[in-house]
């Protein structure tokens, strides 16, 4: 910002990121927001703006596997490392992950603006914490906002999900041993 | 879910570009020709506007209301699929474009008709003369809880029925055999004597062709295989990939962004923008002067609004500037107390004779309450996407007034209304404050002024800054009680009425009633909100109820009992709430337990909330809701709803207040205008009571009585009356004298 206002009119750099396991080559401004990069240069748009400045959750995505905003995280910080947004989730072959499924099974999604960034908030949270309770989904999901009130259901969803991630294999597991 | 062709639209004609359509009935007036090319690209065969049969069997119906969260795109499908008896697995919903033929005339006639049933000699006239005045005014309008009530009711389960009608008249002449020998089930004619059976794509040609019965016999509800079930929602296997498309995911080719900055001070007009201090800027194509606002156009959003944050720009001052918000709850208060003697004293309801009641009156109880302007914070902000290109203006926003939208920018762009083709998407949130076209107008105009298409975001402190806002208003009350603590006259004065026209009504039975109010205009511009009225005087009405109940030494739940004795389905919303409640068992320390009900958009919502409140915070802990909406068409749906409500209710109780600074919104952001999360999100359990009374609304009953339960469970748990909301302005850290040492 300093820069171009004292009158540098192009700040354009080559980055390199990678992106679901794509890579992009962009001639960019390395400060502009990793949110805007995805929407606008890379073209996936489920990821979403809701506030600018990390207080909602909606742009949530994450970056080499941990959640971040990405409205206030400039694309330079993810030069290297490794892009998951919505549209990556999605296992090899297509299929939804669990927690994707669990949320159409708890009918989660209302007006649905801000569900990529509950996913990938829950989703995130369940790669660290296969079997949360209230606790650990409040420090995980407080993050992000949903004027839809779908909270209830977010809750539901993610121990649904735990509970396909975990413990339905390791009923079949035992079944079968 | 299908969108409707844009080519098709262009083209304007009946059959194009290899698109062939048959039995399609082309008689003069007849309103399917006029949308056919709109909502067919397929071999479709058209029923009516509402509904199409593809030759795979597929059933696509057209819903003139727009899909936000709320549900209507499959409450509304589901209604039109059952009388049909259509195979659920092959329906799909296209939203109705915004064109005039989509106009809510359903709407309207539900509303003038009050849902009354009415005669079927009429029916003919009346769909003529709701349709031209629907028409006329453009109406297409999300609001008011009505898609299920008014359209369902009077659009959907017509026309499935009255397309099962032809379609049965049709296997019967080709087969052959006497229409009450057939049946039809999951899209399929049968005919049992012969063993034949096929389905209704087969038929559609020769049905389209039949007249179609006006007033058909529609299901009773022991009948309904779709209705009342569960069915998953159509637009949730989009919302969780990322795939849904709202406005802003609009991405026609060659898009530009724009951001922009309107005068803070409502009203005001920009004065002069000084475009070198941003000529050096990366990106940047053009900026645009409107009549209040300025905006940069960039080739990505994060430059325009970089540049738009150092361009330097004036706006006029026109006084309004030195209003503060302690000025208009002055202005209020002045205005209330002046009232009688100006003359501006506006009766709402009045009954009985207040005087002679407080005369004889064994206790008064007076109370004076107060809300504060509300901002509507839907999680998309504000944004259209906009291109003038061939004479026409295409528009790509989510709006609940697409056809209404489509007219106020032809206006603005002094263009033919037809000239406007507007693409909804799904909405990001909305909750009244997507009827407001405000944001598309700004993206059309700007978007005259460049050969390429634009998209206009408004940031998140434009969003807040810039709302239709619910309105601050202050209501005092007075009471009488009789010698058994019965009230025998109540009076209520408030500032400001706009609309459902019931809200500031009770449902108790008080023999002496004045409910009255006065007009005291600001500058603050006023909006729809999740329940309009009804949510600031359930609040009024339902705390002061409380407030009764404890002048008179009774529990709250049993006083409003004993007034709603002659009133059987309020009581039975109640008593539901209640002993689902366990309301008479204890509760721990610094816990306390509230109760309020309210009837809004035909539905009777009655919440009991128990809340906690710990060193001074609150937090709620348990809501129970108990809702009567008549019958409830997607029972799933109208519990997600009623959580929806509960929640947005809330926020808006805790936490919410817009307040005016140097005549401009002072909030920005989610940092100082908080909204629950789902820490603070409490265990919601919803009871459903199907009545059997005329249908209600659900998206937006579950609000109003949200804040009451919450400051009458704070009065219980800590004997603090909260009259002004937002909760968290109060000091709950000490307790006084409590409800439950008295009651």
């Amino acid at each position: 910002m300093l820069l171009q206002s004292l009158g540098y009119t192009n700040l354009n750099t080559m980055l390199t990121l990678t992106i679901n396991e794509d890579r992009y080559d962009l001639d960019i401004d390395p400060q502009t927001p990793l949110l805007w990069v995805i929407r606008e240069q890379v073209g996936l748009t489920g990821t979403k703006f809701g506030c600018g400045i990390a207080q909602c959750g909606a742009c949530t995505v994450h970056l080499d596997g941990k959640p971040i905003r990405s409205c206030t995280t400039p694309a330079l910080a993810a030069v290297g490392g490794t892009v998951t947004t919505i549209e990556g989730i999605k296992n090899d072959s297509g299929e939804l992950h669990p927690v994707q499924q669990a949320w159409i099974e708890e009918q989660v999604p209302q007006c649905g603006y801000c569900q990529s960034g509950q996913i990938m908030s829950a989703v995130a949270l369940l790669q660290t914490k296969p079997l949360p309770d209230d606790t650990d989904i409040d420090d995980a999901m407080s993050g992000n906002i949903c004027r839809c009130g779908t909270y209830p259901r977010i809750r539901k969803g993610i121990q649904r999900a735990a509970e396909m991630m975990v413990i339905a294999p390791q009923k079949k597991k035992a079944i079968d041993g | 879910m299908g969108k409707w062709s844009r080519r098709a639209f262009i083209s304007g004609g009946i059959i194009s570009g290899g698109v062939v359509l048959f039995g399609i009935a082309i008689r003069p007036g007849n309103r399917v020709a006029k949308v056919a090319p709109l909502i067919s690209d397929t071999n479709d065969t058209i029923f009516n506007v509402w509904l199409k049969i593809s030759p795979n069997n597929q059933v696509t119906v057209i819903v003139p209301h727009a899909e936000m969260g709320q549900g209507a795109h499959t409450s509304l499908a589901m209604m039109l699929a059952d009388e049909l008896d259509a195979d659920w697995n092959l329906v799909e919903v296209l939203e109705a474009p915004a064109h005039k033929e989509y106009a809510n005339y359903a709407l309207a006639k539900g509303y003038a008709l009050g849902d009354l049933d009415f005669p079927s000699w009429l029916v003919d006239t009346i769909d003529g003369v709701f349709l031209t005045a629907t028409q006329a005014i453009n109406l297409q309008i999300t609001g008011g809880s009505t898609a299920v009530r008014t359209t369902g009711k009077f659009a959907m389960r017509v026309a499935g029925a009255s397309t099962k009608a032809v379609l049965l008249e049709a296997a019967a002449s080709t087969w052959n055999v006497p229409t009450d020998e057939l049946i039809t089930k999951n899209s399929i004619i049968q005919h049992p004597k012969s063993s034949r059976s096929a389905p209704y794509s087969e038929f559609a040609a020769i049905a389209a062709q039949l007249k179609q019965p006006v007033k058909p016999k529609l299901k009773m509800p022991d009948e309904f295989q779709i209705m009342g079930t569960n069915v998953q929602r159509l637009d949730i296997p989009s919302k969780v990939d990322g795939s849904a498309k709202f406005g802003i995911d609009a991405r026609p080719p060659g898009l530009k962004f724009a951001a922009i900055k309107t005068a803070p001070v409502f009203g005001t007009k920009l004065k002069s923008v000084d475009e070198v201090s941003i000529q050096n800027m990366p990106g940047i194509r053009k900026v645009i002067q409107l009549d209040n606002a300025v905006a940069v156009i960039a080739d990505g959003y994060w430059q325009a609004e970089n540049a738009l944050a150092a361009l330097k720009f004036v706006f006029e001052e026109d006084g309004n500037e030195l209003i503060e918000q302690s000025d208009i709850f002055k202005q209020f208060e002045n205005d209330m107390n002046n009232a009688i003697k100006n003359s501006a004293e506006i009766t709402d309801f009045q009954k009985g004779d207040i005087n002679a009641a407080l005369e004889s009156a064994n206790h008064i109880v007076e109370a004076e309450y107060r809300v504060p302007y509300l901002s509507h914070a839907p999680m998309e902000p504000m944004n259209c996407t906009a291109w003038v290109h061939d004479d026409i203006c295409e528009i790509w926003t989510g709006s609940q007034d697409p056809l209404g939208f489509a007219a106020q920018i032809a206006d603005a762009l002094e263009m033919d209304i037809d000239n406007v083709l507007l693409h909804n998407e799904f909405l990001g949130g909305a909750f009244g404050r997507r009827a407001f076209s405000d944001y598309a107008i700004q993206a059309a105009k700007i978007a005259t002024e460049v050969p390429y298409p634009i998209q206009l975001i408004w940031s998140r402190e434009e969003d807040m800054r810039h709302d239709y806002y619910r309105q601050a208003s202050i209501s005092r009350f007075e009471a009488a009680l009789d010698n058994s603590g019965a009230p025998t006259a109540w009076i209520n004065q408030y500032v400001e009425k706009h609309d459902p026209v019931e809200a500031p009504y009770i449902p108790y039975a008080i023999d002496n009633q004045y409910i009255h109010f006065i007009e005291s205009k600001t500058h603050v511009p006023w909006g729809f909100w999740r329940s309009v009225d009804h949510s600031l005087h359930a609040f009024f009405t339902e705390s002061f109820i409380d407030e009764l109940a404890f002048a008179a030494t009774k529990d709250p739940y049993a006083y409003r009992r004993d007034l709603l004795a002659d009133s059987p389905r309020f009581l039975h919303a109640l008593d539901t709430a209640a002993k689902k409640s366990n309301w008479d068992s204890p509760l721990p320390d610094n816990w306390g337990r509230g109760i309020a009900i309210h009837k809004s958009f035909g539905t009777i919502v009655a919440q009991v909330i128990e809340v906690e409140v710990l060193e001074g915070r609150v937090v709620p802990r348990r809501a129970i809701c108990a809702v009567d909406a008549g019958f409830a068409m997607h029972p799933n749906g109208m519990e997600a709803q009623m959580e929806s409500g509960i929640v947005y209710g809330l926020t808006a109780a805790l936490y919410s207040e817009i307040t005016i600074q140097r005549g401009a919104v002072a909030q920005s952001n989610f940092h100082d205008y908080p909204v629950l999360r789902i820490n603070e999100s409490p265990i919601i359990e919803t009871y459903i009571i199907n009545g059997g009374e005329q249908i209600g609304g659900g998206g937006e009953p579950g609000t109003p009585a949200v804040a009451p339960a919450l400051v009458n469970a704070i009065f219980n748990a800590t004997g603090k009356r909260i009259r002004q909301l937002p909760i968290r302005l109060h000091d709950l850290s000490t307790k006084e004298l409590s409800s439950k040492d008295v009651a």
